[in-house]
């Protein structure tokens, strides 16, 4: 618990000069990026390569537009009052937001704090180091990406270790915030029962995932990787079945889990 | 609130007051007050007393609903008799569907009593009547217009007969000879250019919805009895034109009563005194709406605000342990199962307009009370469970009137039934309430009007994209290089960009100034005309003798018009020119902002376009001193404007279609469907009163994971959605593989419905350019 409330000052309540980032999009979407209708922000720029990662254009940073976090603001605020009333909130995600982490927490500090909504983190939990405590007090909610419980599979979908995300969603349990646990997956590569089991097994030690989604494997980011010239290697790996995507939910319902 | 909003209401007010003193000054003419001993048993146990003085079906319903705040768990499932007369129907919908037509008589131009009952099965019918002498089989209403009828008996393999022939074309003159007698050259220019497309002036005008509620309340007797009284009254006034036309009206209206009784005695139903029973008061109604639709072929013949009226009896019965909850479902579907065969004989050409078959039963159920209670009961529920228990279709247009307030078990299920059908629509009760009051329906798609008080002209609509291809080309048609209007200098030069932006705005103003002029000019006729040979005689017998009309202009091509202007504002549109000088092609240098992004630089354009044309229509005076008002609607017709439209300056190609009603063009709205609706939203209600349509298409996942969650999710957008002052919104929830692998294999979705601007078709019943319209517009789904 004290990890996460220890710091007096929020980092961003001090920092006073304009924020920049950079920005690859931003969305307004129901029922995909957390609860209910969120404004989203797609920050550019990823550490991971995720074989079947269906934003690719969002990997590198400097493709993104240089914002700043008022003109986020501004824009967010359009849709505060559609928000309060159809429920929901805002959420920061990428390419991974927390490779910007001033950014990021600037703009979860003041949708929280300024425009009052409940805000989200949507991370793979690699750069998970980088977040401040004030940064992870102003995310409501973090939706964490394990994408395998195995550290060759996750080195081979993402390119990097898994350590750091395991060490992240500890850290995220032991100050108790509430977390969604997100798991895609793909046939022939994250489907093995016994990987299934290994992050059900995980997620469920933790205490604090209120929330599975077991996402299905999709090709229709297929065409960004071609105009981006990169090979798109799962191309012939079918989606998984709806049979395949019940069994994995089955695995972390058995563990206790709430699996959707 | 608008300028508009109190004149509208206080016209109505003033209205009312003015009615109910006539009634009085003639007391002698009036049915007695003692309604409630001749009538003990029909009127047993219900409260109040206004609606037994005068007729007042909103008092009666206020003083005796039971709003219902539960869940739709007490629903009950289609019974076995139900099934059977339903799949009856069924199996001839796909032959039906192939030939156009399922039959026609050519022989008998239709009158509310014109034909011999007719049952889709006499011995399973619980509520009885149809249009003709059998089931799908169409009548002819020549009064329209005899072309309309011959045309369309020719497209499907049939003779006119030559008697009603030689009595339409030379003893009894139509409705659409009488226009055509007063157009002028322009408007006939106007019509085949494409500018102005859609008229009724050769169809019924339709969007009169008659209060079928008092046959049921009170009986055909009393009703007869207040238009007399009606009559007395216009006996002691000076005779006006006004004044003998009104006579002559009541006086229709009285025969037109009397034949709604003979056409219901000769199915055994004896509709003179008020119905006792909820299975009376279902099949009264249906009579008086029956009578209706076996006189008018309009465009739109919607049904009301009715479920709750139902509901009283039905809820007394129920009470009482005269009948189940099975039975008064059963009565629901039988009575729903009739107005989805509702048919009217249309031409091809009509067809290709408003696709689809569509005759617009639209059924305006929700929203909240002026006292605070929830206009819901259980017959709404019954009426949404129609669409599980008969599965999903087109009619009737069930729509929900939709406010943050309305009870959440009802939220609940609507927003279920939207998801699982794609058959309902929502419009904002809080935008119309104030403006209509609480017994408000919805006329074809977004029209409101407060029942029995108010109707429209109908008016169509007129293509703002193209009278910027106008302003541009100083008057001459983009198309064809033919000059429709005089008086205009086209806009020299290489570029459209911010240097003469401000005088194509001048230029764009003055052309929709001319528009404007010779758009209610062919509108003061058509309705003229319409009243003079095509009169709706039992639908105003149902209205209040003195009644508030508007005259609903509309416009199509809105984001067309706004994202060209936004172009040249914010880029720079390079102007192509054929060897005559007439521009036909644009290119653009450099990105423009684009109406559908939240986004105020191209908003405000949108925003004003609505807001400058409704000024402009409002500065000509009307026929029957009807309230101008207008539409931001296209119906199916966006795919037609489309096609009669050159190349834009947005980048839209020539005879691409247009995107439906207000909303913005598919792709170009790059922040999901929540940014586009709120561009929409911001489009005044006050400059649109007669309705502004959105169409969503939103793929399963993108509302959420589980069902609970879309439903939860769906709910709350139409709460966003409602609190930004949107007004409509149809909710079309699909993959595109669906509607893909129908165009492939229509036999494998027979009732496979989606929603378009303003109504719900079958999808297989669509024009393949419609079909790929539909296929081609942003599903918006989730990535």
């Amino acid at each position: 618990m004290t990890t996460l409330t220890d710091t007096a000052t929020p980092a961003a309540a001090v920092t006073r000069r304009p924020v920049t980032g950079f920005l690859h999009s931003w969305d307004l979407s129901t029922g995909v990026d957390g609860p209910g209708t969120r404004f989203v922000t797609f920050l550019s720029g990823c550490p991971l390569t995720c074989l079947y990662c269906h934003n690719p254009d969002t990997w590198r940073m400097r493709d993104g537009k240089r914002t700043t976090a008022d003109d986020v603001l501004a824009e967010a605020a359009k849709y505060t009052k559609f928000i309060s009333a159809a429920g929901g909130g805002a959420t920061v995600s990428g390419g991974e937001p927390l490779l910007q982490p001033v950014f990021t927490g600037e703009l979860l500090h003041r949708l929280k704090h300024d425009l009052g909504l409940h805000t989200a983190l949507d991370t793979s939990g690699f750069l998970g180091v980088r977040a401040t405590d004030a940064l992870l007090r102003d995310a409501d909610l973090v939706l964490l990406d394990i994408k395998s419980r195995d550290r060759d599979t996750y080195k081979k979908v993402t390119g990097r270790p898994l350590r750091p995300t395991l060490d992240f969603a500890r850290r995220l349990a032991d100050g108790g915030k509430d977390v969604w646990v997100r798991f895609v997956l793909v046939p022939g590569l994250t489907d093995d029962p016994d990987n299934i089991e290994g992050v059900a097994r995980f997620a469920a030690s933790l205490g604090n995932v209120s929330r599975v989604d077991v996402l299905p494997f999709h090709k229709l980011g297929e065409g960004k990787w071609a105009a981006l010239g990169k090979d798109f290697t799962l191309r012939d790996t079918p989606s998984p079945t709806a049979r395949q995507v019940a069994t994995a939910r089955e695995i972390f319902a058995a563990q206790g889990l709430n699996a959707v | 609130m608008g300028s508009i909003a109190e004149p509208l209401l206080d016209h109505i007010a003033v209205q009312w007051k003015y009615s109910e003193t006539a009634i009085r000054k003639v007391p002698a003419m009036t049915a007695t007050p003692t309604e409630t001993t001749v009538h003990g048993e029909a009127w047993d146990g219900f409260k109040g007393g206004l609606w037994r003085d005068a007729v007042d079906v909103r008092d009666f319903v206020q003083q005796n609903y039971t709003p219902y705040e539960g869940d739709a768990s007490f629903l009950a499932g289609p019974t076995e008799r139900t099934t059977r007369v339903w799949q009856k129907l069924l199996s001839m919908f796909p032959s039906e569907n192939e030939r156009g037509i399922h039959d026609v008589d050519a022989k008998t131009p239709s009158r509310i009593d014109a034909f011999r009952p007719g049952y889709v099965d006499a011995d399973l019918d619980l509520i009885v009547g149809l249009q003709t002498d059998a089931p799908l089989k169409r009548a002819i209403m020549p009064n329209g217009g005899w072309r309309m009828v011959e045309g369309a008996l020719n497209a499907y393999g049939y003779e006119a007969d030559p008697e009603v022939k030689e009595v339409y074309t030379h003893l009894r003159k139509t409705h659409n000879e009488g226009v055509f007698d007063a157009y002028t050259p322009e408007i006939r220019a106007c019509r085949s250019s494409g500018i102005i497309t859609g008229l009724p002036d050769a169809y019924g005008r339709g969007r009169i919805i008659g209060d079928y509620r008092r046959v049921a309340l009170y009986g055909v007797d009393r009703l007869i009895a207040e238009k007399e009284a009606d009559k007395a009254r216009l006996g002691q006034e000076w005779p006006t034109e006004d004044v003998i036309r009104a006579r002559e009206e009541t006086s229709e209206q009285i025969k037109a009563l009397g034949e709604l009784k003979a056409m219901a005695m000769a199915y055994g139903h004896d509709i003179s005194g008020p119905a006792t029973t909820g299975r009376e008061a279902v099949q009264w109604l249906y009579f008086a709406y029956l009578a209706a639709v076996k006189e008018q072929n309009g465009a739109a013949m919607s049904i009301g605000r009715i479920d709750n009226f139902l509901d009283i009896y039905l809820q007394r019965d129920i009470e009482s342990g005269r009948i189940t909850e099975t039975e008064a479902q059963e009565f629901i579907d039988d009575f729903v199962i009739k107005l989805r065969i509702v048919r009217f004989l249309r031409t091809p050409e009509y067809n290709e307009l408003y696709s689809g078959d569509p005759t617009w039963v639209t059924w305006s159920m929700a929203g909240i009370g002026d006292d605070g209670r929830p206009l819901v009961s259980r017959t709404t529920f019954r009426a949404l469970q129609t669409l599980y228990n008969l599965g999903p279709a087109p009619e009737p247009n069930l729509t929900v009137f939709w406010s943050r307030g309305l009870p959440k078990g009802f939220k609940d299920f609507a927003a279920k039934v939207a998801i699982d059908t794609s058959a309902i629509q929502f419009e904002s009760d809080d935008l119309m309430r104030p403006k209509y009051g609480d017994d408000t329906a919805i006329a074809c798609c977004v029209s409101a009007m407060a029942v029995g008080k108010q109707m429209q002209f109908f008016g169509a609509r007129v293509n703002v994209a193209k009278a910027l291809l106008y302003a541009i080309n100083g008057g001459r048609d983009e198309k064809t290089g033919k000059r429709v209007v005089e008086g205009f200098e086209p806009i020299e030069g290489e570029y459209l960009d911010h240097d003469n932006y401000d005088t194509l705005v001048e230029r764009y103003d003055a052309m929709l100034g001319w528009l404007a002029k010779t758009y209610v000019h062919a509108l003061n006729v058509i309705h003229y005309m319409h009243d003079k040979y095509a009169y709706e005689r039992i639908e105003m017998a149902l209205h209040d003798q003195d009644i508030l009309r508007t005259m609903a202009c509309g416009i199509a091509g809105l984001s067309v018009a706004a994202d060209s202007l936004s172009a040249v504002k914010h880029a720079r549109v390079r102007v192509i020119r054929d060897e005559t000088g007439l521009a036909v092609d644009y290119e653009i240098e450099g990105d423009y902002p684009a109406y559908g992004n939240n986004d105020e630089r191209a908003d405000h354009i949108a925003r004003r376009i609505v807001s400058d044309f409704m000024g402009k229509i409002r500065q000509h005076p009307t026929y029957r001193n009807a309230v101008h008002t207008q539409s931001v609607l296209t119906i199916t017709s966006n795919v037609v404007y489309g096609k009669k439209t050159g190349n834009t300056p947005d980048g839209r190609r020539s005879g691409e279609p247009f995107a439906p009603g207000a909303n913005p063009m598919n792709g170009r709205d790059e922040h999901g469907y929540i940014a586009s609706a709120l561009s929409v939203a911001k489009l005044d209600y006050d400059d649109a009163e007669d309705g502004i349509s959105l169409t969503n298409t939103i793929t399963p996942d993108a509302l959420g994971r589980t069902p609970g969650e879309r439903i939860q999710n769906l709910s709350g957008v139409l709460d966003g959605f409602t609190a930004s002052d949107g007004f409509h919104m149809n909710v079309n929830v699909l993959d595109k593989a669906t509607l893909e692998d129908a165009m492939e294999h229509p036999e494998n979705y027979p009732q496979l419905t989606i929603r378009v601007s303003g109504y719900a078709v079958n999808f297989i019943r669509l024009t393949r350019d419609q079909q790929l319209d539909v296929i081609n517009r942003t599903f918006h789904g989730s990535l």
